[in-house]
């Protein structure tokens, strides 16, 4: 292959496993934007949470970091256990945030549960900067330092015909496939699909047919969350540094993927985050680097002027 | 109500000002003339920042962008006209033209940042905006690390700048705003930005341009964020590309909401209590944005208009007479 194809090829992948990320945490916003029409400011801080409850359960597992010795069936099973305690942590925490933040701000005014949400997102952000408590078993609030994440799985790299992939790489767009996978056959093929569907078309004519409205919401911001603490894990692997700030920018970007994708719209999420980390990935490659951050807010500022529903949304009218 | 009226009304507060300024300048000892300069910036912030999210409900998280252009703009004008003195004045009052000329420079800067960022997210709902906004700083932030050195400083940022900002430039800002902000209320364009709070799709079928509007509150706030930015450019004496980060913008935003969105003294006073506050509680700093977050969540729960709502100081004793109490109902402004 010439230089330039394999050059192509490799920021192909890169792109696409910076993706597979924001596709995931955009997942988390479309769902609850869908539900209650809220940006939930705080995903991203969930995401961050995650990546630490990730750190601090592998460093519970295999106190002093590094998975010395054991073999590679006991490594996976390790990460295994700490992405779903992960995910379970941040569902929970995404459980708390509906129930004591969001819930109790339901019909009123937009703006209240925007300004709840940020209220929201700082306090994950500077709470996690603070120094440790020493009444706490582990050092927590990690404080603003960064942390390493631990390897959970030994990296291996490939090389084919001169394109370098990582065993990262494949493991992170298989995982990821398979929670959007899941996450489609849960909203189209279940009854809590349904019900989620029947939400969001509209909350009151739900609630008439029966539906449980407020544990559906509960149940789409555990499943926001628990997705985002997957993404979470896939991305503090391969990149390790976390700190209490990690969340910030690829929580705007995956809103930003969310709008592009059409904002409630599931397919529209993961195409979004996909067509956002690509096109960072060919920003930043073949223009200026320093461009990358840049790009995002481009992108958004574009399609709002041009096609504010998004790639994949319905074109709606507000109505009085 | 007559133009000549109307001027009058919009000049006398900075004649009252002046003296008591200049008083206070005078006479006032360093640290408290330092703190009260922080007070009167802050109040810039509060009050403009309450134009877009107390007046017309929208929400930008964006001041310290603006903030960071109006600097910038301010800072690099004063130093392009280091050695320039008007001949035809005597060397103070042409070092105060100048800095109020490079402040002027900083606002426009900063204005027309806010017609790039509002064109667009104010042309959809809201939420948009605060997004938007929030990623402008970021953005701001990182243009300004990769530009040349020589031309922004990058992450250097600029020093050296000249300690024009007194307490008289401060208190004239702080007038200023409020005076742009109550005249605003009052006007046409202001009941337009309260319609637009309340109910914008009414507004819009009411025949208010309601983009319009507001991208203009957006641009009026802006200009006056990159007033405080210039403002506190030349009270430090340098700025860099970090100084105008979330946190200032976070600051701003928890002013406006405590004082009540929408109300111009309850900006004010929530903007002097918190700087106050503030520095009596130096050593708690590490604890003091965890404390914002949580002000803001609670506040929201128990009282979402903030501790004045839309309603001004003034309003708080006449509300108390029996004939007012049914007028007091209405919509803001409704008083008037």
């Amino acid at each position: 292959m010439s230089d330039a194809l394999v050059e192509l090829l490799q920021h192909l992948v890169n792109g696409l496993s910076v993706g597979t990320i924001y596709a995931l945490i955009a997942l988390g916003y479309t769902m609850v934007y869908g539900v209650l029409k809220l940006i939930n400011f705080a995903h991203g801080d969930v995401y961050m949470v995650g990546a630490y409850a990730g750190f601090y359960l592998a460093d519970l597992l295999t106190p002093g970091g590094r998975a010395a010795g054991d073999g590679a069936a006991g490594a996976m099973l390790r990460a295994l256990v700490v992405t779903a305690g992960a995910m379970a942590i941040c569902g929970l925490l995404g459980y708390l945030i509906e129930r004591l933040a969001y819930r109790p701000l339901r019909g009123q005014a937009r703006i209240t549960s925007l300004i709840t949400a940020i209220g929201v997102s700082f306090l994950l952000e500077y709470g996690f900067q603070l120094q440790p408590w020493g009444f706490m078993p582990i050092p927590f609030p990690p404080g603003p330092s960064p942390r390493f994440f631990p390897e959970l799985v030994r990296r291996a790299d490939w090389s084919l015909g001169g394109v370098s992939i990582s065993n990262y790489d494949v493991i992170g767009l298989a995982v990821a496939l398979a929670l959007m996978l899941g996450l489609q056959f849960v909203v189209f093929r279940t009854r809590f699909g349904t019900a989620m569907r029947a939400v969001s078309f509209d909350p009151q004519v739900a609630g008439l047919m029966g539906i449980p409205v407020n544990r559906i919401i509960s149940w789409t911001f555990v499943l926001g969350s628990a997705l985002a603490a997957a993404a979470a894990i896939l991305n503090a692997v391969p990149r390790p540094q976390i700190n209490p700030l990690f969340g910030l920018m690829p929580g705007l970007k995956a809103f930003v993927a969310a709008v592009l994708g059409g904002i409630g719209s599931v397919p529209g999420a993961m195409v979004g985050g996909l067509v956002l980390g690509l096109a960072e990935e060919f920003v930043a490659a073949y223009t200026l680097s320093s461009l990358k951050d840049a790009i995002a807010f481009t992108v958004l500022i574009l399609v709002l002027l041009f096609r504010p529903e998004g790639l994949f949304g319905r074109v709606t009218v507000e109505k009085v | 109500m007559g133009r000549a009226v109307s001027l009058a009304r919009s000049l006398l507060p900075f004649l009252v000002a002046l003296p008591f300024l200049w008083a206070l300048q005078r006479w006032s000892p360093p640290y408290p003339t330092l703190v009260l300069r922080y007070v009167g910036i802050n109040i810039v912030l509060a009050v403009s920042l309450n134009v877009v999210n107390g007046f017309t409900g929208q929400f930008s998280l964006g001041h310290a962008g603006f903030m960071s252009v109006g600097a910038y703009a301010t800072a690099k004008t004063m130093l392009a006209l280091a050695d320039v003195q008007l001949a035809f004045l005597p060397e103070p009052a042409s070092d105060a033209v100048l800095f109020g000329f490079a402040l002027l420079v900083g606002m426009a800067a900063a204005s027309v940042a806010g017609l790039l960022v509002g064109l667009p997210s104010l042309r959809l709902r809201g939420d948009y905006l605060a997004i938007v906004t929030l990623g402008f700083g970021e953005i701001i932030r990182s243009v300004i690390q990769a530009t040349p050195p020589a031309f922004l400083g990058a992450s250097l940022g600029l020093s050296g700048l000249p300690l024009r900002t007194t307490l008289i430039w401060v208190g004239l800002g702080a007038v200023a705003v409020v005076v742009m902000a109550r005249r605003l209320a009052l006007s046409t364009q202001g009941r337009a930005l309260f319609a637009i709070r309340e109910d914008e799709v009414a507004a819009e079928a009411m025949g208010v341009d309601t983009t319009g509007y507001k991208v203009r509150a957006f641009v009026i706030s802006a200009a006056f964020a990159g007033l405080a930015g210039g403002l506190i450019a030349h009270s430090v004496g340098a700025i860099e590309p970090t100084s105008f980060d979330f946190k200032r913008s976070m600051e701003a935003v928890v002013m406006v909401v405590l004082g009540g969105l929408g109300s111009i003294t309850g900006s004010v006073v929530a903007a002097t209590v918190l700087t106050v506050g503030l520095e009596l509680l130096r050593e708690f700093q590490d604890y003091r944005m965890v404390a914002y977050a949580l002000m803001l969540v609670v506040l929201m729960l128990a009282r979402p208009q903030g501790l004045f709502g839309t309603a001004e100081l003034w309003d708080l004793w006449r509300r108390k007479r029996p004939a007012a109490s049914a007028a007091s109902a209405g919509p803001p402004g409704g008083a008037a």
